[in-house]
């Protein structure tokens, strides 16, 4: 703000983390423009910002609907589990019912008129209930009642006075015409309201994107840009990212924790950090879904909940896989070191994937989360829609202070280059690559740790072979270059020796 | 006057008129005033009505019951289907047509005291 502005106190509106967006909530005593296309949220918002103030501030709430009947809202939200006629008989929730009643099939207007009425009608609400905060959606619809957009602009202009005087926190919706044109048919936001928030719900791929966006808060701070949400039964509107942490530093805690293969330990210089996150990347038969098994065994040899989630394997072939390599899964479920998860990468959003995973973590509450095949998600999602998810779903496991090892498939046998890798590598604290190496025409696999946020670690690339007891890591690939790359080069040793000599023994 | 009978309840016992119509106004504005006079004048044409004015300030809950945004709004009751008219009523032919009055001018009994 260029002028100084009295600074606004805040409503916190615990309205499914938008307090965080909010920076605390919402200005407190002033109406906030809520713009969107159709299908944009908007009722779901109003309603569980009245929702929220009922749960967790035992503040009351006046809803007043222009286009759906009060009926059809009720039922609508109670999939939130939202029991809003209970909430009318204990008299915080008031419905001020604005909707088009069925015996006006068009309304004839005879002379200059004001809303009036309304503004008398939602006064009384809120003097019933003693409102805290009051939602009005969406104001559009009423353009479509009373065709007079000039007095209607004025009148409304006086509504949200009238708020103002009352001292209730509002939301006030409307239309969008589209989600990157003007911000509302009718252009309400030059004169209704000092604070605008767009929804946007925009294909992208094969779905659709939610997203919500503080515009302005007149005298008050608010974090900038998009921020994805989506709506799941039974909670409402949740916002992306889950951690309010936001901010990923490196591993705060020092303590380590077994990979479950003690060469790999030794090769990531004691083990992984407690609170780190781990990518394992390769192509298909690497190695990965062993690696996580061993995972999965390490932290239950020591009394660790593991929470499995694989999304590209059935359990059937999980429990399999694991046996085939002396892992019990079904044992370790019984014993409670281990849940199992399958999902299916394209049953439900990136928003929702991200969600339950949080919801099972919730009620599980695990040490470890182990991700397999978190490269079937980003087929059918988009890059920036998937470094969303990956992040918003490291913030959240950081900040249970939980150990995440995600899996990731690269496209080619040789070699590397996996898009997932190269999105999401910045955001794991630890990179272990698995890959295929051909050596004297016999295909081999080789084992490196790239990076270890925080901590020594061995630079080398290590053979190593599978059999009925798991991965065994053995010696470096000395005569070996180019393994990375998938364009291995026999080294002969006189360069070896020379390049030892060069570095002293930092090559291998 | 038609304002002389604002807020009055209708009597259960008397039979009812074949005309009801109901004028809801926003405090003592010059607009609700002027919608009243309006009123006044277009009854005067018709014979067997009932109007009553209801001020939305003091009985918000009517407005409730109505669904009533705009003030002033005249509904008419009966006879069916239900018509709302919104404005000061000073257009005068958007509000016999909105009423259907003219409709109703030959149905009045030849024998009514009103009958012209």
């Amino acid at each position: 703000m260029s002028e100084p502005e009295p600074v606004l106190t805040k409503l916190p509106t615990h309205l499914g983390g938008l307090d965080f967006i909010f920076e605390g909530g919402l200005p407190e005593g002033r109406t906030s423009l809520v713009a969107g296309t159709a299908g944009s949220a908007k009722t779901v918002l109003s309603a569980h910002f009245l929702a929220a103030g009922i749960r967790e501030a035992n503040q009351s709430g006046v809803f007043v609907t222009f286009e759906e009947s009060p009926r059809d809202i009720t039922r609508n939200m109670a999939s939130f589990g939202w029991d809003i006629p209970s909430w009318e008989r204990t008299g915080r929730w008031r419905y001020v019912d604005a909707s088009p009643s069925p015996d006006q099939p068009g309304v004839e207007i005879a002379g200059s008129f004001d809303l009036g009425a309304l503004m008398a009608r939602v006064e009384n609400a809120v003097r019933q209930v003693g409102a805290t905060r009051v939602a009005l959606d969406s104001v559009s619809a009423v353009f479509g009642h009373l065709p007079d957009e000039m007095t209607l602009r004025h009148e409304l202009f006086r509504l949200v006075q009238g708020l103002r005087m009352m001292g209730v926190t509002a939301v006030l919706t409307a239309e969008r015409p589209d989600d990157h044109g003007p911000i509302t048919r009718h252009a309400l936001e030059e004169f209704v309201t000092d604070n605008v928030i767009l929804l946007r719900n925009v294909p992208e791929g094969e779905k659709r994107r939610r997203t919500v966006e503080v515009l302005k808060f007149r005298g008050a701070t608010h974090r900038k840009g998009e921020y994805p949400f989506s709506i799941i039964p039974g909670v409402g509107i949740v916002l992306i990212p889950l951690s309010a942490s936001g901010l990923l530093g490196g591993p705060s805690s020092a303590q380590r924790i077994t990979s479950g293969n003690t060469e790999l330990d030794a090769m990531c210089g004691g083990g992984f950090f407690r609170d780190s996150i781990v990518l394992v990347s390769g192509a298909t038969g690497t190695g990965k879904t062993l690696l996580s098994t061993e995972y999965v065994r390490g932290g239950a040899r020591v009394g660790e909940r593991c929470l499995l989630v694989a999304f590209e394997e059935g359990r059937e072939q999980l429990l399999r896989n694991a046996g085939g390599w002396g892992v019990d899964f079904e044992q370790l479920e019984a014993q409670g070191t281990l849940r199992i998860v399958c999902e299916h990468p394209d049953a439900s959003s990136l928003e929702d994937h991200l969600i339950h995973i949080r919801d099972l973590m919730r009620e599980y509450r695990p040490h470890r989360l182990a991700v397999d095949g978190l490269s079937a998600l980003e087929r059918s999602s988009t890059t920036r829609g998937f470094r969303e998810f990956v992040f918003g779903l490291t913030s959240f496991v950081k900040q249970q202070g939980v150990n995440g090892l995600f899996t990731s498939t690269t496209p080619t046998l040789l070699g590397g280059g996996s898009v997932t890798e190269a999105h999401i590598s910045s955001i794991t604290d630890s990179v272990i690559l698995l890959r295929y190496v051909e050596v004297g025409g016999e295909m081999r696999r080789g084992i490196m740790v790239l990076k270890m946020r925080g901590s020594g670690h061995d630079r080398r690339i290590r053979d190593f072979a599978i059999d009925g007891q798991g991965m065994h890591i053995g010696a470096p690939f000395r005569n070996i270059s180019g393994i990375l790359s998938g364009n291995p080069r026999h080294v002969t040793d006189e360069e070896i020796v020379r390049l030892d000599e060069l570095f002293g023994d930092g090559l291998g | 006057m038609a304002s002389d009978r604002a807020g009055s309840e209708p009597d259960p016992d008397a039979p009812a008129s074949r005309v009801q119509l109901t004028l809801y106004v926003s405090g003592r504005t010059t607009r609700s005033q002027r919608a009243i006079r309006n009123l006044d004048a277009i009854c005067r044409q018709m014979a067997d009505y009932e109007v009553r004015v209801v001020d939305v300030l003091e009985q918000p809950d009517l407005a409730d019951r109505d669904k009533v945004l705009a003030t002033p709004t005249l509904i008419r009751r009966l006879p069916p289907p239900m018509r709302r008219i919104i404005g000061d009523l000073s257009d005068r032919e958007k509000v016999l047509v909105g009423l259907e009055l003219q409709a109703l001018d030959d149905p009045i009994p030849p024998d009514h005291p009103e009958a012209r």
